[in-house]
């Protein structure tokens, strides 16, 4: 016993030294100054690809510009990592642990989104979710330290609407005629049944109701591993014309497989941005091939910018992931959502000069953005990213969506670069954040 | 009618899926009285294995491989019961259960930091073709499971029943102070039984990592294997394989 | 040597029924609520009461509720953490759609928190051990799929409440890191003393006997069907509380996927490491399964130039899941023992008989 007891106490001991010896920081002894961006990543847990993919994205990308000298040639990129494992309790701790030093977080997840908003916006920190999160958050009026950068849930869905009417034959171009096409059709929106499946549902429903076709939503348990009733549902006796894939993780690659053993062909498939990386399809074999999903950037390494990264970042092997992920659609999110904070900040350095940034005055830099084709050009992004310019009303930008085509190899991009139904979306947002507005007692604050 | 009678197959191959699962937690909770936690963990440690065998790190053939990854797999029985589960024998059933929640979280961290976290494709070469029979979609890949899971069950039922080490695993559970008392020694009978476990994980690995990749949500299958447990009874192995009600679940489905 | 039990006269009943009848205890005891109610606001920084010590209370106190269900009454559940977040809706909706007073809505979430544990508790009347486990599993899946779909509950599409601005009384807003401490502190201190009282009356004694032999419990006369009830209201009781406390203070927003069924195995985890039927043991747990996994990742940080960040994650979890199993071998009836176990031996320390 006595021995037992002695080692034991030995290992507590060893426990506390290791919870005390954690609060230490290292200290680090640059010259420049540092630009401190804190990161929440889930490396682990069943979303670990994309939460990998997207931060060795971010990092990667200020590794280039560390080795370029800095931000303007002044300031250094610092970063820190913190492991959230998809979980909002744990995204919050991690928010807390850096929001002291740090001027923006991506939450990289719906859940820990919905947690920081407030959070945040009461400590003038800027929140970008990029792709994901609240759609009605692009209503700078009532969000303002959010952002929605480049587009959000609603854009897509438009913009898939309109893509499946010039499927259907639509010219793209005259939004009186797109009723005719799209009239009648079936469409399934196979969703995830947590929150952030169900976000699209009042969209896809008031589309219908405008444009005449029939829209009917199959709810996904959670985890999604098993959608086989599901799938039944939607090919024999829905007998849908398109199906809109709108899952997270596991539950994108199940149903390629389902649509296979029921001879639905896999290009009337049509995923959510999350459900359109190299991870989803693969694992789905050859039934993947021809499936469709949308996107907000270019894939592959074939960019100026990424090629300058594969050759001086993994060149003096600093990469933050395995470099046969480089250029694949989480790693080149992750790299997108970088650049376009940076030029932020090169915005903001524009007003209040060379310095390290604060929340207010990077949330300023946000506001004005304004990445045009030449910006773009010069960046060496071109088709990486499309245009933006935000405003004080409108924390989207650009909202344009990216079609591509799995080959089976890899992701192609089908060259259709579709314009959202702004305005059409823009009234729900206004509607939705007014709602949002008038519950927790927020004033709108005026845009000129 | 013919979409009832497609409804009802399809539920019934779903369930042999999950009966796969279903199956190691039975074997285990009757021979060790372990609800074990981690049985989703070592299927996906036996997909991560297969695929670090047959893609990954090395180009094996697949018989190979798999008897490479059965190896780890009784190479992992043998640490469970020899350092974690020796200590504890005679302590409460909570307490075993414990410690298998704390051998699935070792599982996952080591599996996913040997063979990296993205999702892996799996391909062992089974075709999974459809084809109609009566109106009637049906996938060969599921046919072939399905024959897989049978021949598990009958080998399973056959060697509870008529082989002398089944036999003394069948003592075990029923009482383990009695079972000691005849001589069976009773970690190597639960050691056994995990090498048997371990097994039955591995096929659920590949027929489950085939289809949805290997990736880290095979070990939440775990969960949803459940109810085909309860239903199929805790501790009966032919209960395991109930996929009746699978089925029924599905009609069910259907028609809310 | 140094704990002392001799000298110690109990000549009337309060003294012998006292919670702490030694005198080493009871001095134990104040210093540290000295320390909880003055030292901690004082001197932690932010960080550490947002982050580790509110979690830690509420867990503690969602623990301990669990703690009354499997460790005194005998009745497993591994869908407590579905309990948690029926507390956490209701008092947001309480509050903030009803306009209910701060601690009533909170209190009030436990009181439909009960309502609905009794509830799912129904099944324990006719089956046991780990039958009953999954029974309560499925509650868990039924009172998420409930939350998720019923949007009066959980607000449509942007199915999360957000914590409204929290007044006390009208007048004290309590928005403060130390302010949120101070609630969850006195709800914390409030609960266990009722709860320390509870399981050492005639209600806990009840729940032993039935945890220990339940036809002898009903053969003297216990109430099984009653007693197991109760046992189940008590501690949902407790976990809608602590839910209710976990958004209100820490994350500000009730979100399901929090209190998912990993959540669940976290909390019948606490009790388990920290010593089944103790009050102590369920702070020691929760102080393991809140505090520790901080911890490792706080300080595999300091690796993050070395080792790849892929791995450093993973082994983060083997570390983890290592010391989940390390604690059950070495002590396998929780850390609550291991302090009996010093406390003996500081008896004659450092004398060996």
């Amino acid at each position: 016993m006595g021995r037992k007891l002695s080692f034991t106490i030995f290992a507590l001991v060893l426990v506390a030294s290791f919870i005390l010896s954690s609060g230490q920081a290292m200290a680090s002894e640059e010259k420049k100054p540092e630009q401190f961006v804190g990161l929440l990543a889930y490396r682990t847990g069943p979303f670990a690809a994309g939460g990998s993919g997207l931060t060795s994205g971010k990092e990667d990308f200020m590794a280039l510009i560390n080795m370029r000298g800095g931000i303007n040639g002044k300031i250094m990129y610092k970063w820190e990592e913190c492991e959230t494992a998809y979980n909002a309790a744990r995204g919050v701790e991690c928010y807390n642990r850096f929001k002291n030093k740090m001027f923006k977080v991506h939450p990289e997840s719906t859940g820990i989104t919905y947690a920081l908003i407030p959070k945040a916006t009461k400590d003038k920190i800027v929140v970008i979710s990029s792709g994901y999160g609240r759609a009605d958050a692009s209503d700078g009026r009532v969000f303002p330290w959010v952002f929605t950068i480049p587009t959000n849930y609603w854009s897509q869905n438009t913009a898939k609407i309109k893509w499946i009417a010039m499927q259907e034959g639509w010219d793209g171009k005259d939004m009186s005629t797109i009723g005719k096409y799209l009239k009648g059709l079936k469409i399934a929106n196979l969703h995830i049944d947590v929150p952030y499946g169900q976000e699209t549902k009042p969209i896809l429903d008031a589309m219908a109701k405008k444009f005449g076709f029939k829209v009917r939503h199959f709810p996904v348990p959670w985890p999604g591993i098993d959608q086989k009733a599901q799938w039944m549902d939607i090919v024999r006796r829905f007998k849908a014309d398109w199906v809109i894939n709108r899952n997270w993780g596991v539950s994108c690659t199940v149903p390629l497989k389902e649509a296979a053993r029921l001879k639905f062909p896999s290009n009337r498939i049509l995923g959510v941005w999350w459900c359109g990386a190299e991870e989803d399809v693969l694992p789905a074999g050859p039934a993947a091939k021809g499936y469709y999903s949308t996107n907000f950037h270019g894939v592959g390494r074939d960019f100026p910018i990424i090629k300058e990264v594969v050759d001086k970042v993994y060149g003096a092997m600093k990469g933050n992931i395995s470099f046969t992920r480089v250029g694949s659609v989480y790693y080149n999110r992750g790299f997108v959502a970088a650049i376009v904070d940076h030029e932020a900040i090169l915005t903001a350095h524009k007003k209040f000069g060379v310095k390290v940034l604060t929340g207010e005055e990077f949330r300023w830099g946000m506001e004005h953005l304004n990445i045009t084709k030449e910006r773009i050009k010069e960046i060496g992004a071109e088709g990486l990213m499309q245009p933006l310019k935000t405003s004080c009303a409108d924390h989207e930008g650009g909202g344009m969506v990216f079609f591509q085509q799995w080959d089976g190899k890899k992701w192609v991009s089908t060259g259709d670069v579709i314009t959202p139904m702004r305005k059409f979306v823009r009234g729900m947002i206004e509607k939705s954040a007014a709602k949002y507005a008038k519950e927790k007692g927020i004033t709108p604050r005026t845009c000129k | 009618m013919a979409f009832f009678f497609e409804v009802l197959i399809t539920g019934l191959m779903v369930g042999i899926m999950y009966s796969l699962i279903a199956l190691g937690f039975a074997l285990i909770f009757k021979a060790s009285d372990v609800f074990n936690m981690a049985q989703g963990a070592m299927s996906l440690f036996a997909g991560l294995a297969l695929v670090g065998f047959l893609h990954q790190y090395m180009h094996l053939p697949l018989w190979l491989a798999l008897l490479c990854t059965v190896g780890v797999m009784t190479i992992w029985a043998y640490v469970i019961v020899f350092v974690v589960l020796k200590p504890l024998v005679n302590r409460p059933p909570l307490m075993l259960f414990m410690a298998t929640f704390g051998v699935m979280y070792l599982m996952e961290g080591i599996g996913q930091s040997i063979y990296g976290t993205q999702a892996k494709g799996l391909n062992i070469g089974i075709p999974d073709n459809s084809f109609e029979v009566a109106g009637i979609f049906m996938s060969s890949f599921d046919l072939f499971f399905a024959g897989v899971a049978a021949v598990l069950v009958a080998g399973l039922i056959w060697f509870f029943q008529k082989t002398r080490n089944g036999r003394a695993l069948r003592a075990v559970s029923d009482d383990h102070e009695a079972a000691l008392s005849v001589g069976i020694p009773l970690l190597k009978a639960w050691y056994l039984t995990w090498i048997i476990a371990g097994i039955v994980a591995t096929v659920a690995g590949v027929a489950w990592g085939t289809r949805l990749g290997v990736q880290f949500s095979l070990s939440y299958i775990a969960f949803k294997a459940l109810p085909v447990l309860i239903i199929g009874g805790l501790d009966s192995i032919p209960g395991a394989n109930r996929p009746l009600f699978q089925a029924l679940r599905s009609v069910r489905k259907r028609d809310s | 040597m140094f704990y002392r039990e001799c000298g110690n006269f109990k000549d009337n009943y309060a003294s012998d029924m006292a919670i702490f009848p030694i005198p080493l205890d009871r001095w134990g005891f104040i210093v540290m609520l000295f320390m909880a109610f003055v030292i901690v606001p004082l001197f932690a920084s932010e960080y550490l009461i947002t982050n580790i010590i509110i979690p830690f209370y509420c867990f503690a106190l969602s623990a301990f509720g669990l703690n009354v269900l499997a460790g005194y009454a005998g009745q497993i559940s591994i869908g407590h953490a579905a309990f948690m977040a029926v507390g956490a809706y209701s008092s947001f909706i309480l509050y903030g759609r009803y306009g209910i007073p701060l601690i009533p809505s909170i209190l009030g979430a436990g009181v439909i928190t009960a309502i609905v544990g009794t509830f799912f508790g129904l099944p324990s009347l006719r089956i046991k051990g780990f039958y009953l486990a999954i029974a309560t599993l499925a509650s868990q899946f039924i009172i998420e799929w409930v939350i998720v779909h019923v949007q009066w509950i959980s607000g449509g599409v942007f199915g999360t409440i957000e914590a409204p601005d929290m007044y006390l009384f009208k007048l004290w807003a309590i928005d403060t890191p130390v302010k949120k401490y101070y609630l969850s502190l006195c709800i914390l201190v409030l609960l266990m003393t009722i709860g320390k009282n509870l399981v050492r009356g005639q209600l806990g004694r009840n729940w032993m006997a039935i945890r220990d032999v339940d036809y002898a419990a009903e053969i003297i006369g216990v109430n099984l069907y009653r007693d197991k009830l109760t046992a189940f209201a008590v501690s949902t009781f407790y976990a809608g509380v602590a839910g209710s406390l976990i958004t209100f203070c820490y994350v500000g927003s009730a979100n399901i996927e929090e209190f998912n069924v990993m959540t669940s195995f976290a909390l019948v985890g606490m009790i388990i490491i920290g010593g089944l039927g103790t009050v102590l043991g369920s702070f020691f747990g929760a102080g393991f399964f809140v505090i520790l996994p901080i911890a490792i990742n706080q300080s595999l940080g300091a690796f993050m130039d070395v080792v790849p960040s892929d791995i450093l994650s993973n082994i983060e979890s083997i570390i983890f899941g290592g010391l989940i199993v390390f604690f059950l071998i070495v002590e396998p009836y929780g850390m609550a023992r291991l302090w009996h176990t010093i406390k003996d031996k500081l008896r004659l320390w450092p004398f060996p008989y």
